[in-house]
């Protein structure tokens, strides 16, 4: 059985890139891929915990997570390809209407 | 014995007969043919001389003291209280109820027995005018109101009657109302008889509150009818000493009454009417400017005898204002060239006649003098309007004459009518003329002169129209000439009849001088005792005969003097006219302005009426508008900027200043809203990791204690 930190180096590595990716890229749908990445961080995290206490509560948790990701994603891909139908753009620095 | 009969009994049905034809004639006339107009409204005033002529011929049966008929057909001004001079409240009521006595006979039958002459007569004379219905119609309203006045048993229905031929007189002097002068005319005599309808009314109140009734007596009534009338309260109230001869109140009464009258039968100074409403149809001044309407005035003032016999200075007044009138009248008559100026001057001058007879209470030689002037004059009128006819409408005479053979009956008749107002003996105006000039030489030598001046003036003025018209050659252009025709018989049998009774009327006055009964006066005399005996008027006086004789035989003189003198100036022409108004150039000019009395009403009150009008026009425009509407316009519209600079600046200005401070505060918070997700993205990111550098310490134990 591997050591716990590795488990938590590649959580907080996939982490970092999907705050990177989130923070740089101005692609939406990129945006939105990083954010699922982020949440994988987590799951990782989460499943990795799970395994080093016995406790089958945080792979449950991960299953919620990946519930929501699911929806999230399926609702954001609807407002994008709304947006996208009005605007003709999917680049978020383009996106501007809140903006007083 | 009080008299009775179907015809006394059917007084009301005088009036009415012209009423119901007259309203005929105003709502459906449009539609009927000129025939139906003649028979109906011609008829209905035949009708109304057959039950006149019926009621005068019943009332003959009885004794003269009880020749009365009153007749109360119903309450009109139901009884009210009003408080009377003397303090004490009395039931104030008038009737509609007619009274035929002596006096109402004369009228009655002069009104409806000319009237219909003078009806027949416009059947021939209106024949081609348009309008014919409303002339009718008009005239029969006239003849309703005219009979009102003389039967009506009270002084207010006298007054309705009053004021009735009045409107008829506007309507008809302005027939022709698409000509200006004529509705000028019109409107002339209705304002200039306001101010003696005033006059009248105020006459009629002071009545009421001194004598507490309006009704003229109480004679032919039953005893329970309840309300004294003005010759019987007045008796009780001369026997209880209240009032007298001489009582100001009572002269007060006579004067107001009068001024009524001097409106009416055109006197010195309300008399400047009567000239110019001779614009109106030629019947018209027949009827109502010369026989009937213009009388009226001295019917009142003879209806109200009882109290003038009381108010000698009243009567001093009438008989100076009858008098002036007179001569001024004649003498404005001289010189006129209108053919119905002259006669409109003339009947101004006979009815200063008749008031003259009034003032020196010969009351029953004025009415009598109003009879025998109804039909000559009448006559006159008529024969104007036959001569007028025959010339195509010319009424200028110096563009006649040479007519007698052209117009022979109409000429004929004329001639007599000028021969009986010329007081020529015996045609009628000689008896009613010598009545007049008698009684006044009796009471004033110097009225007597002034009338028997006029006299003079009247034959010379009569007979120059005459010659001037009816003899010499024919000053008319050729057109005007060959038309020259006789008038219709409708037109001439009336002249003929009235020619009859100018020539014979005046014979039932015939004095007792001449061996005669003056039956007219003693006809009258029930009705004109008054209420005292030694004032009571002017009895029949007997002269010595060689007097009246003497004043007979002085006043034919000044009547032949006059005829004598027109007719070396205008027939034979061995004056000329010419050089005498050249000898009295200013004297002339004088007369033929007409004393210049219309100028001088102008200047004196038409003038300053119309520069009130334009004074208040600019106070309106300047005063009113000027500072009263613009001034509030200006004050609202000061108001108003007021309010719109508070509403702009403090109520806006407020608003505005609290958004630009929210504008302003806002301004480093909306630094941090750049819209782009990645910045606020960022902002999380920083967010998280400040809050993780915080509670590091936290977690580390938090970590510590799960190992």
């Amino acid at each position: 059985m591997l050591p716990i930190e590795n488990y938590l180096f590649l959580s907080l590595a996939l982490f970092i890139i999907g705050v990177i990716g989130v923070v740089t890229r101005r692609n939406v749908i990129v945006v939105l891929m990083s954010i699922e990445l982020i949440l994988n961080a987590v799951n990782i995290n989460l499943a990795a915990f799970s395994r080093l206490y016995g406790d089958v509560a945080g792979q449950v948790f991960a299953l919620f997570i990946i519930a929501d990701a699911a929806a999230e994603a399926a609702v954001a891909l609807g407002i994008i390809i709304a947006f996208f139908r009005n605007r003709e753009t999917v680049l978020e620095d383009e996106m501007d209407l809140l903006k007083w | 014995m009080t008299p009775t009969g179907y015809f006394l009994s059917h007084l009301w049905l005088i009036p009415l007969f012209p009423l119901a034809t007259a309203a005929l004639m105003l709502f459906f006339g449009k539609r009927l043919p000129n025939t139906g107009v003649s028979v109906l409204c011609v008829g209905s005033v035949g009708l109304s001389f057959v039950h006149a002529a019926g009621a005068v011929l019943q009332l003959l049966t009885a004794d003269p003291e009880h020749r009365v008929a009153q007749q109360i057909m119903f309450e009109w001004l139901t009884p009210g209280p009003m408080q009377m001079t003397g303090g004490h409240a009395i039931r104030f009521v008038a009737d509609w109820g007619f009274l035929l006595d002596p006096l109402s006979c004369v009228m009655v039958l002069v009104v409806t027995g000319v009237g219909f002459l003078i009806h027949v007569y416009s059947i021939g004379y209106m024949g081609h005018e348009s309008g014919y219905y409303r002339f009718f119609g008009y005239m029969n309203l006239f003849m309703f109101a005219m009979l009102t006045l003389v039967l009506a048993n009270n002084m207010l229905l006298m007054f309705v009657g009053w004021e009735g031929v009045g409107l008829c007189s506007y309507l008809l002097i302005g027939f022709y109302f698409l000509k200006k002068s004529a509705s000028d005319a019109g409107k002339k005599a209705f304002i200039v008889n306001r101010i003696g309808d005033a006059g009248f009314i105020l006459g009629i109140l002071l009545t009421a509150v001194t004598l507490g009734t309006i009704r003229f007596t109480d004679q032919g009534l039953p005893d329970s009818s309840g309300y004294s009338g003005i010759l019987q309260s007045l008796k009780s109230a001369v026997e209880s000493g209240a009032l007298g001869s001489g009582s100001h109140v009572l002269t007060a009464i006579a004067l107001l009454l009068f001024v009524g009258a001097m409106g009416k039968s055109a006197q010195i100074p309300l008399y400047v009417w009567l000239p110019d409403a001779m614009e109106g149809p030629t019947p018209v001044s027949a009827l109502i400017h010369a026989a009937t309407m213009v009388t009226a005035g001295v019917y009142m003032v003879v209806r109200m005898n009882a109290i003038y016999q009381l108010a000698p200075f009243a009567l001093d007044v009438v008989a100076v204002i009858g008098a002036i009138t007179a001569i001024f009248a004649a003498s404005m008559a001289l010189v006129q060239n209108d053919i119905k100026k002259i006669l409109a001057y003339s009947t101004i001058s006979q009815l200063g006649y008749m008031f003259l007879a009034l003032g020196v209470g010969a009351f029953a030689a004025g009415i009598f003098h109003l009879m025998t002037h109804a039909f000559f004059k009448a006559l006159l009128f008529l024969g104007a309007g036959s001569v007028i006819h025959a010339m195509s409408g010319e009424q200028d005479i110096r563009k006649m004459g040479g007519l007698w053979d052209k117009i022979p009956n109409t000429a004929k008749t004329f001639g007599v009518a000028t021969l009986a107002i010329a007081g020529i003996f015996p045609f009628a105006g000689f008896f009613s003329k010598d009545e007049i000039l008698g009684s006044s030489f009796d009471r004033y030598r110097s009225l007597w002169f002034v009338g028997f001046i006029t006299a003079g003036l009247t034959a010379f003025y009569m007979a120059r129209l005459f010659f001037l018209t009816f003899f010499g050659y024919c000053r008319a252009d050729e057109h005007t000439e060959k038309h020259i025709h006789e008038s219709p018989r409708a037109m001439i049998v009336p002249l003929m009849i009235l020619a009859g009774l100018s020539l014979i009327g005046g014979w039932i006055g015939w004095p007792s001088a001449l061996g005669g009964e003056n039956r007219f006066e003693r006809f009258l005399e029930p009705v004109l005792t008054g209420v005292l005996a030694e004032t009571g008027a002017v009895k029949i006086v007997h002269h010595a005969l060689a007097k009246e004789i003497f004043l007979m035989l002085g006043s034919l003189a000044v009547a032949f003097v006059g005829i004598w003198l027109a007719y070396e100036l205008y027939s034979s022409c061995r004056i000329a006219p010419e050089l005498v108004a050249k000898k009295w150039p200013r004297l002339y000019q004088l007369l033929l302005h007409k004393y210049y009395v219309d100028e001088i009403y102008d200047a004196a009150i038409v003038d300053r009426t119309k520069d009130l009008g334009t004074g208040l026009g600019w106070l309106d425009a300047n005063v009113i508008d000027g500072l009263g509407v613009n001034g509030a316009g200006w004050l609202a519209r000061f108001g108003s900027t007021l309010s719109m600079w508070w509403d702009k600046w403090i109520i806006d200005g407020l608003l505005n200043f609290s958004a630009k401070m929210m504008q302003l505060l806002s301004y480093p918070v909306r630094l941090l809203q750049t819209g782009m997700f990645s910045s606020y993205a960022m902002l999380i990111l920083v967010g998280l990791v400040v809050l993780l550098a915080y509670y590091g310490h936290h977690v580390q134990v938090l970590l510590r204690s799960v190992r």
